[in-house]
């Protein structure tokens, strides 16, 4: 724990504060945006599925409800500063409620990928039949399919008139992930964090040991949902439009793949494999050759048959060959995460 | 009294048609346990072989029932021979293989035939029962999901293929042990799976305007009908077939179409807490 | 009322740590256990044994709560803990090992241990607690190795590392000596008798040599039920149990 604050923070921050001057020279900051935001959302599944073996397949549901409960409470409030808790707090509220039903079901595996799929698949198709003017929450109409445009963007608190915008807007989701990571990273070294990789690794003792099981994946699922939820209102800021396309499956197949890419049981792997990813189906999207949803599924294809582990715990692995320092890494490496089931009595 | 005909029809109709789209899906979990991410897209390759072939001048009936099948079916093959078969046994790796194949497919149809709506219209003209007016083409849709689940039994009871095939699905070990190797087996029954999904989709292709993204529509519905079913594939498909299909006409009927949708996705949540291991976990155990 | 039941089972001796009453398990027609009673008192050492299927294991499942039994009673210290979850035994100080090694592959010797002792005791106390036991059970110079890289005697070991962790005052364990080695089995009677000093302990058990080592009171399952309850001399002795158990010849 002493090592954490005196080389870990340091590092981490002195690492992300060159990131965030040197990127914007390279790539512009409204697409650097969105990648960091990307990156925030990849890094919540990547730490409920990389760290607590929970395979949600609808994390995408978090994302949209953050977005969405940012812009209804944006349209009704006017300030940005309560929508954007709200964000937080709705869906790490919802995931709480759908995480003890499931987690208290003792539903794994497959169960859990049906559930949090047809989740998001009911929250998709009601936000998309909400064309009709009868439905409102205060202000806000939920406009089926075009969905809400025109609420109140991020200002700084108390001031409704002065917009963050622009540049400034990059640095506070910058500084906002970074935050994020810490809080995240000091939670894993927790006690409640190494029992949660206890529970990755086998359910079944852990239960013996005498912890709860279920309230304890239930608390790390809305953990991972009120990230998801804070992502979502930095891209509904960003978009300054929200959509039911954010609720979509595509989108959560896209979070599935950044995590498996970039490395599954580790931080960083999930944020570099969305970043990564996204910037790639940006330069795609330039041209018109190759179908960019083609592409995408290749490598998820590929990645699972020939590099599961992802690309971070690869390069790492590499790392230690090449240069024989006996640095353990990655720290809390996944071995057999996936394709594993824990049976239950 | 003509209401409730229709109703009627209309009801067995969508069991029907769940059946149809979930047949493929059930046989490959059932025999595999590999869940097919990609069987909505195996679903959209049929109707879009079917309309191709009918453009090119094939009739209508046999482009449905033979070619689509045998199409999607070959597609199926080569699919089990690259990526599924070094994934046996990893459950959650093929989901996500086959989630990765099903955009790699919607990529490529849309390469291929490009991002726009295509069709055909239904070979069976309509009538109407009294003031109502009632789709030919849902009998023969109920029609071929009643002679396909006949088959599915008679195959499944009453052949050596069958048995062996049930055999393997109890205990995948013990139809090596006779010397039935399981790697034929999980590629007969990956082809007849797809080909049952190709089948499926040439026959829904006339009732929906087809585009490369169709098959997400069926993939859900698929998956929570399959799971919900449970291990026995007969009994578990007509149970969960027959008991979302109601819920969702009924909520059709008395609301609006979205809401019987989302009745039949939040019936699928409920089932599923409640019976974990599917309806026939629970019931009708050890029946095909 | 539970407290009740279980109170008229004290009698002033030493004090009951573990009883069942009537305790029956089916499974679809299949009587599994078959209306057990069974009584443990605090300090005793107790192996149960039986041939295959006789329902040990299912019985050994019950108490933990990994399955709820059908009908009947489980009662420990007090408390009426039928249907509970295995978490919640856990949590009353109960210690358990089932019978597939159960371990968390990922994560080296001395984190599986300190996340044992974590359960009961502070941070820093765990620490402590995990350094004492891999002392203990001489796991030192394997302490930083991870699970997955472990012999089956090592992790039969760290299992038991476990278990002791917790300090428990009623210990159930499943079949403890299974394929381990002369040394392993040794080694492992070692650690059971020093438990028991401080623990009830239950031991489901194949391994007559390992028995006879730890030299215990024995209760023989036979069919689901209990077939006799004695000492493991007389145990081995009786002609019944001889049939049941160990010959199919009369």
């Amino acid at each position: 724990m002493a090592t954490f604050w005196t080389k870990e923070v340091p590092a981490t921050i002195l690492v992300a504060a060159l990131l965030i001057w040197i990127m914007p020279m390279i790539v512009g900051t409204f697409t650097l945006t969105v990648l960091v935001i990307y990156g925030m959302l990849g890094f919540s599944l990547g730490l409920i599925w990389g760290f607590g073996g929970i395979l949600c397949f609808g994390q995408a549901a978090f994302f949209g409800l953050g977005a969405y409960t940012y812009a209804i409470a944006a349209i009704n409030i006017g300030d940005s500063t309560i929508p954007m808790l709200l964000a937080i707090l709705v869906p790490a509220a919802f995931a709480a409620l759908l995480g003890a039903m499931m987690f208290y079901g003792r539903l794994t595996d497959v169960y859990l990928g049906v559930i949090t799929l047809v989740v998001t698949l009911i929250l998709f198709k009601f936000i998309s039949s909400t064309a009709g003017p009868e439905y409102v929450i205060g202000k806000a109409r939920l406009g089926g399919f075009n969905g809400i445009p025109g609420f109140q963007t991020l200002n700084v608190p108390g001031r409704p008139n002065d917009y963050i915008y622009g540049d400034p807007y990059f640095y506070f989701c910058a500084i906002l992930l970074i935050i994020v990571y810490l809080l995240v990273s000091w939670l894993l070294k927790s006690s409640f964090g190494r029992v949660a990789i206890g529970i990755r690794e086998n359910e079944v003792r852990v239960a013996l040991m005498g912890y709860d099981v279920s309230a304890r994946k239930t608390v790390l699922f809305s953990i991972g949902a009120a990230i998801a939820g804070l992502a979502g209102a930095l891209f509904a800021n960003w978009g300054e439009i929200v959509t039911p396309n954010l609720f979509s499956l595509g989108q959560s197949a896209e979070i599935i793949i950044w995590c498996i890419v970039g490395g599954l049981g580790t931080r960083i792997g999930p944020i570099v494999g969305a970043a990564g990813l996204a910037y790639l189906k940006f330069l795609l999207g330039q041209q018109s050759m190759i179908d960019n949803t083609l592409l995408t599924g290749i490598i998820l294809v590929l990645f699972v048959l020939f590099l599961p582990k992802g690309l971070v715990p690869a390069i790492g692995s590499l790392w230690k060959v090449s240069f024989g320092r006996r640095r353990r890494f990655p720290r809390h490496g996944v071995r057999r995460l996936r394709g594993r089931s824990v049976g239950h009595g | 009294m003509d209401l409730v005909f229709v109703i009627i029809v209309e009801m067995l109709y969508a069991v029907a048609s769940l059946v149809l789209i979930s047949a493929g899906l059930a046989i490959v979990f059932g025999m595999m346990k590999v869940i097919n991410l990609a069987h909505g897209e195996f679903m959209m390759m049929g109707g879009y072989v079917t309309i191709t072939a009918v453009t090119l001048g094939a009739n209508i009936f046999l482009a449905m029932l033979v070619i689509a099948p045998v199409v999607v079916g070959l597609i199926g093959l080569v699919v089990e021979r690259l990526v599924i078969r070094h994934l046996y046994g990893r459950l959650v790796d093929t989901m996500l293989a086959t989630w990765g194949l099903s955009l790699f497919f919607i990529g490529l149809v849309t390469m291929i035939f490009g991002n726009t709506t295509t069709g055909i219209s239904t070979p069976i003209s309509g009538f109407t029962v009294g003031n109502y007016q009632v789709n030919g083409y849902n009998f023969f849709i109920i029609l071929v999901a009643i002679v396909l689940l006949g088959l599915m039994f008679a195959v499944l009871k009453g052949t050596r293929l069958g048995l062996i095939a049930r055999g393997a699905m109890q205990l995948p070990d013990m139809a090596a042990a006779l010397g039935y190797s399981p790697e034929r087996i999980y590629m007969a029954t990956f082809f007849c799976g797809s080909a049952l999904s190709g089948l499926a989709g040439a026959i829904l292709a006339p009732l929906v305007g087809l585009v490369p993204t169709s098959g997400g529509a069926y993939i859900a519905k698929a998956f929570i009908t399959v799971i919900a079913g449970g291990p026995s594939l007969i009994a578990g498909l007509m149970a969960s077939s027959g008991l979302f299909g109601f819920i969702s006409q009924i909520f059709t009927f008395a609301v609006s179409p979205v809401m019987g949708e989302v009745a039949l996705l939040v019936a699928a949540v409920v089932l599923l807490r409640l019976l974990p291991q599917g309806v026939t976990g629970k019931f009708f155990k050890g029946r095909v | 009322m539970a407290c009740v039941a279980f109170a008229a089972g004290v009698s002033g001796m030493a004090e009951t740590v573990l009883e069942t009453a009537g305790l029956t398990m089916r499974f679809g027609g299949v009587v599994a256990s078959d209306n057990v009673d069974f009584k443990l008192k605090a300090g005793e050492l107790r192996c149960l044994i039986g041939p295959n299927g006789a329902g040990k294991s299912t019985f050994f499942k019950c108490i933990t709560g990994l399955l709820t039994p059908t009908s009947g009673q489980v009662f420990m210290r007090g408390y009426e803990t039928t249907g509970w979850n295995p978490h919640q035994v856990a949590g009353l100080g109960v210690g358990i090992k089932t019978q597939v090694p159960n371990l968390m592959d990922g994560l080296d010797v001395f984190e599986n241990i300190w996340m044992a002792a974590r359960r009961f005791l502070s941070m820093p106390d765990a620490m402590r607690k995990a350094s004492e036991v891999i002392e203990r059970l001489a796991l030192g110079p394997i302490a930083r190795t991870e699970l997955g890289r472990l012999a089956h005697g090592e992790r039969q070991r760290v299992e038991l590392g476990l278990v002791v962790a917790a300090d428990p005052w009623l210990v159930l364990l499943d079949e403890p000596a299974a394929g381990m080695s002369a040394d392993d089995v040794e080694r492992m009677s070692t650690i059971i008798r020093e438990m028991t000093r401080t623990a009830a302990v239950v031991i489901v058990e194949h391994d007559m040599q390992f028995i006879r080592s730890i030299a215990s009171t024995v209760t023989v399952f036979h069919q689901g039920a209990v077939l006799m309850e004695d000492h493991v001399d007389r145990v081995m002795a009786d002609p019944t149990v001889r049939n049941v158990y160990l010959g199919k010849k009369a």
